[in-house]
């Protein structure tokens, strides 16, 4: 079971990235999902990360199976 | 508590009066406090010809059910009602509906300003506005209370 990364918004555009899957390992963090999954582009200084559809920061350790979502600021309303 | 994200055109003074009805809630509250926030045809300075809204399907629904949840908590609140559109939106057409009843005007006014300051601050949506020479995302939401 691996990782499910998603990406929204004009990071979606300018990555041209919807969502990838990755492999798996050991102690793996949401910035470490990040860097493997752009090939260290730099982070955005407004970077939002969400961990299974909840709001963390990119420190946070994923496992297994985890949903990590990463967007800019948020616009609703 | 409502919470629902509609891809099509909604009425929001027709959905409150559908909403309250389902409620069965008739003498028990005394204030109803209701935000409609409509899409405008300018943004900084540009005309805007419509808009793209886009969400985070599941964690969206899950951050207004949430801060529902905590409005319950915090003020002594009756019921909440929050419609928020997503997908292709022109001038004129309602992006949000919030509602809150509650016995006395206090808990539904500051219920209701705390959803709204909420949703626009953390829930995942994001708007791209056509131009009259292309795209635009919106940055970010301006502070509002």
């Amino acid at each position: 079971m691996g990782i499910q990364v998603r990406f929204f918004a004009s990071l979606r555009e300018r990555l041209q990235l919807s969502e990838c899957a990755l492999p798996f390992e050991e102690s793996m963090t949401v910035e470490q999902v990040w860097n493997q999954v752009t090939h260290n582009e730099p982070i955005p200084a407004n970077l939002l990360c969400a961990l299974n559809m909840e709001y963390v920061s990119l420190s946070h350790v994923v496992k297994a199976g985890d949903e990590v979502a990463f967007f800019p600021p948020v616009t609703g309303g | 508590m409502g919470v629902e994200i509609r891809s099509t055109a909604f009425e929001p003074y027709h959905e409150l009066v559908l909403y309250q009805a389902r409620m069965q809630a008739a003498g028990q509250y005394g204030a109803t406090a209701v935000f409609v926030g409509t899409m405008r045809d300018f943004n900084d300075g540009d005309e805007v010809k419509g808009m793209t809204l886009e969400h985070y399907p599941g964690m969206t629904e899950n951050y207004l059910a949430g801060i529902c949840q905590q409005a319950g908590q915090r003020w002594s609140i009756i019921d909440s009602l929050i419609i928020h559109r997503v997908g292709e939106l022109l001038p004129n057409d309602p992006i949000v509906l919030v509602a809150v009843w509650s016995a006395h005007r206090k808990d539904a006014f500051e219920a209701s300003v705390y959803l709204m300051e909420e949703l626009k601050s953390k829930a995942p949506f994001w708007k791209k506005e056509v131009l009259a020479n292309g795209h635009r995302w919106v940055q970010q939401n301006t502070p509002g209370h």
